[in-house]
């Protein structure tokens, strides 16, 4: 199924043709406020927002907000700006994103290539995982993390973020794989072929679409995860999304907007990169994964 | 002879292989999901304050639970929620979805820019909306300051009316996505059947009442679930737009649970609203995922 062009039997006239592109066009206005909103006044002196200047664009450009939110803002109580926990953010998705990705692969493979009596079963209570509200697993994970000795570590939020997104990786995998011919499977097997062997040699070579998919979805939501972040990270590997919060709700001082609204900016960059890059091979890769089926 | 065992192993090896490949990650979710979901429902039968505790209470925390009227407004606040927020996301999407299926020019950039706000964290969704909707520098201030004197827009420090700005922010966020799942949907309809209806002489509205729409079944059950289940579990788009305030009047079950767990001490009350929620969201997810997965064999 493609998504990009079909045609569609419906057809318009032109006043109904113009108030579509009215429609389509207001909403656009409407999903771009929140962003147009951020960028003008993350470059704007403070006195410009609280005078009412907030809709306005710049009228003294200025990039200070953006090297304070980076740099030297106050968050806690160390006047660090939102660098180190940026990298906090890099060091946990990065490993988290390779981890579940890789075991949604072999998970995948398994589930489709080796099939065995409850594999379906099995697959249902991974999946099923992944729509908990997280709230019930805070208490035990916490202790958990303690027991480990993993507890406001780097890597207990890595863990945390692999255990909590295996299931979708894994329905990513399942489903495309659940598609690949199992002709070429038994060929290799007779050719003597191994389960890595198998799963490296033919399936692998093969999986670009759905590993776009699956590592576009795990960076989104590690990077924008903020409950597992506030709940379990210590003070040097808290995320870029408790940073920003711990910014924007500080109570001392003046509520410098134009920091807030660059720290936001600098909070949502990566996804949004990542998004704007990669995001129609998330679309198509989605279609070919799920709908398939 | 000591081949033939080589080979032996080598076999069964292969044959224990692919089970034993998918042990760990099943081993990490029975441990991390099952075993601490059981866990949590313990504790809520508990004492359990600061620290869990083993002392057995029996239902007494369910019972302070529906006591409390910091609970009672969570919940009430979540119907609110969750009844606005489905429905809007829903027509809105599939509006937005019929609208951009018309052959519109430049349907690539709408519909990156109806989906863009999906990649964000509620963080900074939250952020943004806050201060664009803040009476004293956001959109009053602007239209006051533009002339329009008498102009009021204080919802969001309103106990009234704060709810519906969280509606509006999550709206805002999710409507792109579910507007990509109609699409979808509509690009997956047959044709044939429009243009034979067409020929008998079917008005567009009726094309898409009589035909269209029933046929997107689907795409609006995965809607449903999946805007229902982000409902009830939305907790960071409120503590980054008002943190729950004004007073209480915008406290979700998901806050709540948050602030008596980990601020308030009272593990046993916070265990028992987390079951609630799972207890909900099971009741949702699990015909849902029992019949997708029945199909498929």
């Amino acid at each position: 199924m493609s998504v990009a062009s079909q045609d569609t039997a419906i057809r318009t006239g032109r006043v109904t043709r113009a108030l579509i592109y009215l429609v389509l066009l207001l909403f656009a206005l409407f999903y771009m406020l929140p962003l147009y909103v951020m960028v003008v006044n993350s470059v704007k002196p403070l006195d410009e927002i609280t005078g009412g200047g907030m809709m306005n664009l710049p009228q003294a450009f200025t990039l200070e907000p953006w090297a304070k939110a980076w740099s030297s803002a106050q968050i806690g109580v160390d006047p660090t700006g939102l660098a180190p926990y940026f990298w906090n953010s890099i060091k946990m998705v990065v490993p988290a994103v390779v981890i579940s990705t890789v075991l949604g692969a072999l998970n995948g493979y398994v589930l489709t290539k080796w099939r065995f009596r409850g594999d379906t079963i099995l697959f249902g209570l991974m999946l099923f995982a992944c729509f908990i509200p997280f709230q019930i697993v805070l208490i035990p994970m916490a202790r958990m993390l303690g027991m480990m000795g993993m507890a406001g570590t780097t890597w207990g939020l890595v863990l945390v973020h692999v255990v909590y997104g295996i299931g979708f990786t894994t329905l990513y995998f399942r489903n495309y794989y659940a598609v690949f011919p199992m002709e070429l499977i038994r060929a290799a097997q007779i050719d003597g072929a191994g389960f890595f062997q198998i799963f490296w040699r033919i399936l692998l070579p093969s999986s670009g679409p759905i590993a776009v998919v699956s590592i576009i979805w795990q960076f989104t939501n590690i990077w924008n995860d903020f409950l597992f972040g506030a709940s379990f990270a210590g003070a040097d590997s808290q995320p870029m999304t408790v940073a920003l919060n711990n910014l924007v709700q500080s109570s001392t001082g003046v509520k410098e907007y134009n920091v807030h609204f660059a720290g936001a900016i600098l909070a949502a960059l990566p996804t949004l990169l990542v998004y704007i890059v990669a995001g129609r091979y998330f679309v198509r890769g989605l279609m070919a994964g799920s709908v398939k089926g | 002879m000591a081949q033939t065992a080589d080979a032996d192993f080598k076999t069964r090896l292969q044959s224990w292989l692919p089970k034993l490949v998918l042990s760990p990650s099943l081993a990490m979710v029975l441990v991390f999901v099952y075993g601490f979901i059981i866990f949590s429902v313990y504790l809520s039968f508990t004492d359990s304050r600061l620290l869990p505790s083993y002392g057995w209470v029996g239902w007494e925390n369910y019972s302070k639970l529906w006591r409390l009227s910091h609970w009672e407004i969570s919940l009430k606040n979540m119907g609110i929620f969750a009844a606005l927020y489905i429905t809007i996301c829903t027509v809105l999407g599939l509006g937005l979805a019929i609208f951009l299926d018309q052959k519109v020019r430049a349907e690539g950039v709408i519909r990156t820019i109806y989906l863009y706000p999906m990649a964000l964290s509620f963080i900074v969704t939250g952020t943004a909306w806050k201060w664009f909707l803040d009476p004293g520098i956001g959109l009053e201030n602007v239209l006051q300051t533009w002339g329009w004197t008498s102009f009021e827009f204080d919802w969001i420090k309103n106990r009234n009316f704060a709810i519906y700005t969280v509606v509006l922010a999550a709206v805002w966020q999710t409507s792109g996505f579910v507007m990509a799942m109609f699409l979808a949907g509509l690009r997956g309809i047959d044709n044939e059947i429009l243009k034979a209806a067409q020929m008998d002489g079917a008005s567009n509205w009726n094309l898409y009442r009589r035909i269209i729409i029933p046929q997107l079944r689907p795409a609006f059950l995965s809607a449903f679930v999946i805007l229902s289940h982000l409902a009830i579990k939305t907790f960071d788009l409120v503590i980054a737009l008002t943190g729950g305030g004004p007073g209480r009047a915008t406290e979700l079950p998901a806050t709540f649970m948050y602030s008596y767990t980990f601020s308030r001490n009272q593990m046993g009350i916070g265990a028992a609203s987390a079951t609630i929620m799972l207890m909900t969201i099971a009741a949702i997810m699990i015909p849902y995922l029992y019949a997708e997965l029945r199909e498929k064999k």
